[in-house]
């Protein structure tokens, strides 16, 4: 269950262009399980902007001198990103987490590999833990943009059997994307599960990918949330369901994690004529 | 020796010597207080009830809710706009059947008060909602939302024009139990909303809901294409909220014998004593929640706190206040049983 909680900034590092913000909030720790997310109000009480911004958690402790903390990675892109990264040390933060469904964990000690787009990788260091604690193989592939977009290179390094890099411009790791090394790897790695987060065309091809390959995908999804606790019908995506029926998911409470087979990334930012409810459907 | 302490703070409610009386009438119903949630911005109760305790607030304001299962609109939904965003669902939900089958039965067994939220694409439609809604028990009123801009005619049709306006709450005033009321809910996008307002009345409506959203549009200058995949969307938050008090404002005017429940960006106590004060007999708390889950409870506490710091005893004395010049009612004694009047509370 998600709490609301008054929380506090105990310290913000520099990875890369991104700010890891580590914060006190009692109870989100405890509860947290990689894939889920906190929204996090911005601009203080009497903010003009109203929306809160959702972070996936990168990393929690349960036990310090202030109690447990949650660390989240911030890609500065507008006022609201920008007011946190700002934030000094003890300065407030309303929190509510941990919200959203987590990655689905394997029970058999599998071959996966986790795949990361820009800060966008920030909760697979937690699976991977996870993972490593079930006896899985775990491989990462990390990509981006340009090298200071990456995420978290060192702790990647330090977990993953094997580390990839990518990059758009060549600056480090292989020049591309992350889907130009993947098929490689996964057989290399007979790789069972693929978890993916980042851009919603990443998950697609990656998606696609390790379908061919006969591996399951579940991939963390970005969409656009307005209140992150499933009241707004803002963060919709249309989604295959168990009885094969297309319908419109909130990313907040039935994702943000979702098997990618069962995301219609071709019909993402329309209501497909099929779907449950849809204009002239007999649904 | 101790030395006087002079506190600049809020004065709390157990230190001003008298409890607020928070009963709040809506439409020959009564509730235990007068904050309720605002449709489309609590869902069907459940995921709020994580942050508070959803049978404590006045009642609870479902989603509208429709004939048919309903997808909504394509995405992006969602604009953040200067303290409001603007929004573009389109009334996804799950239609009627499933809604009374799952959302009420669950709002009934927690035992919450309900206010049924209605929409539909023609007058026909809300006259079969209502027939629906007829044999289910316990609702507290049912919310007639004739303005939502988010669906195929924009909900204007009915909004704008008072004789649509007054045919659909005709019907569904027709086919509800006489013994609850039925609350029309009014577009500010009009020329003037007090001659939709009487026409509603008029129909039969037992209260007035003021205000739905404001049509709006945000261009996003990088893809220099408008930001909602629906083009326009409804502008809500407390960007709005002089907006929405002015319509409370005109409307109680125009008719201070009709029950309003006012609502738009009430964010905290006071701004819902303003819409309290300026004629409305209840509140609802919106886009708000978005942004603190737990925003009707604290709105309420708030609230509570706001009208006893000025020395009402009832919420009831307080609805309308600002209408009254000091000249029409004389000054009550300071200390007397009961005083509506301000109170000078700081040294």
């Amino acid at each position: 269950m998600p709490v609301q909680v008054r929380g506090e900034l105990l310290g913000t590092r520099r990875v890369g262009s991104y700010h890891v913000l580590t914060i006190t909030a009692p109870g989100v720790p405890e509860a947290a399980r990689p894939g889920h997310f906190v929204a996090l109000a911005v601009g203080g009480d009497n903010s003009a902007m109203l929306l809160r911004r959702a972070f996936s958690i990168h990393g929690v402790t349960l036990r310090g001198v202030y109690g447990g903390t949650v660390d989240i990675a911030v890609g500065v892109a507008g006022p609201g990103t920008q007011w946190l990264a700002n934030l000094h040390r003890h300065d407030p933060i309303d929190v509510v987490g941990p919200l959203g469904r987590p990655f689905a964990l394997p029970k058999q000690p599998v071959s996966a590999l986790l795949v990361g787009g820009g800060y966008g990788a920030a909760p697979l260091f937690m699976l991977a833990e996870e993972l490593r604690t079930r006896g899985c193989r775990v491989d990462v592939v990390l990509g981006a943009a340009t090298e200071d977009r990456l995420f978290n290179v060192l702790d990647a390094k330090r977990m993953a059997s094997t580390l990839t890099i990518t990059t758009d411009d060549g600056s480090t790791g292989t020049r591309g994307r992350v889907t130009d090394v993947l098929p490689e790897i996964m057989s290399r790695t007979n790789t069972d599960v693929v978890y993916a987060c980042g851009p919603m065309p990443m998950l697609a091809a990656v998606t696609e990918l390790a379908r061919s390959h006969g591996a399951h995908v579940q991939t963390a999804v970005e969409e656009s949330m307005a209140c992150g606790i499933g009241v707004c019908m803002t963060c919709v995506l249309p989604v295959i369901g168990d009885d094969g029926v297309t319908r419109m998911l909130r990313s907040c409470v039935d994702g943000p994690v979702f098997r990618g087979d069962r995301i219609r990334w071709d019909d993402l930012d329309t209501i497909p004529a099929d779907c449950y409810g849809a204009p002239g459907s007999k649904a | 020796m101790t030395r006087a302490v002079i506190s600049y703070g809020p004065i709390p409610v157990e230190q001003l010597g008298h409890d607020v009386d928070m009963t709040a009438e809506l439409g020959g119903t009564w509730l235990p207080n007068p904050v309720l949630t605002a449709s489309g911005c609590a869902a069907s109760g459940r995921e709020l009830d994580t942050f508070f305790d959803i049978t404590k607030i006045g009642a609870l304001v479902t989603k509208s809710i429709m004939l048919a299962p309903r997808s909504g609109r394509p995405t992006p939904r969602m604009a953040e706009t200067p303290s409001g965003m603007l929004n573009s669902i389109g009334l996804q939900g799950p239609g009627i059947d499933g809604f009374i089958e799952h959302d009420l039965a669950w709002l009934r067994e927690r035992g919450v008060r309900t206010v049924v939220s209605i929409a539909g694409s023609n007058a026909d439609e809300y006259t079969k909602l209502a027939q629906k809604l007829r044999n289910v028990p316990e609702i507290v009123a049912i919310e007639v939302n004739i303005s939502c801009p988010n669906v195929e005619n924009k909900g204007l049709i009915f909004a704008r024009d008072p004789a649509s306006a007054a045919a659909v709450i005709t019907n569904v005033r027709r086919n509800t139990p006489s013994d609850i009321p039925v609350i029309a809910k009014l577009s500010p996008d009009v020329t003037d909303i007090v001659e939709i307002a009487r026409a509603c009345v008029r129909a039969g409506a037992d209260g007035l809901a003021l205000i739905n959203t404001l049509l709006g549009l945000v261009i996003d200058t990088t893809t220099m294409r408008p930001q909602l995949a629906g083009i326009t969307g409804g502008l809500s938050g407390p960007a709005i909220r002089p907006v929405a008090v002015r319509c409370v404002w005109e409307v109680h005017q125009a008719l201070p014998e009709v029950p309003i429940l006012g609502m738009g960006g009430i964010r905290n106590g006071v701004d819902a004593l303003q819409f309290i004060l300026a004629g409305a007999s209840a509140v609802s708390v919106g886009t708000a929640t978005f942004n603190d889950p737990a925003a009707p409870a604290r709105v309420l506490s708030e609230l509570r706190h706001e009208l006893a710091l000025r020395g009402f005893e009832r919420l009831t004395d307080a609805v309308g206040h600002a209408h009254r010049g000091a000249d029409v009612e004389p000054e009550p004694e300071l200390g007397a049983e009961h005083h509506s009047g301000p109170v000078p509370r700081w040294p």
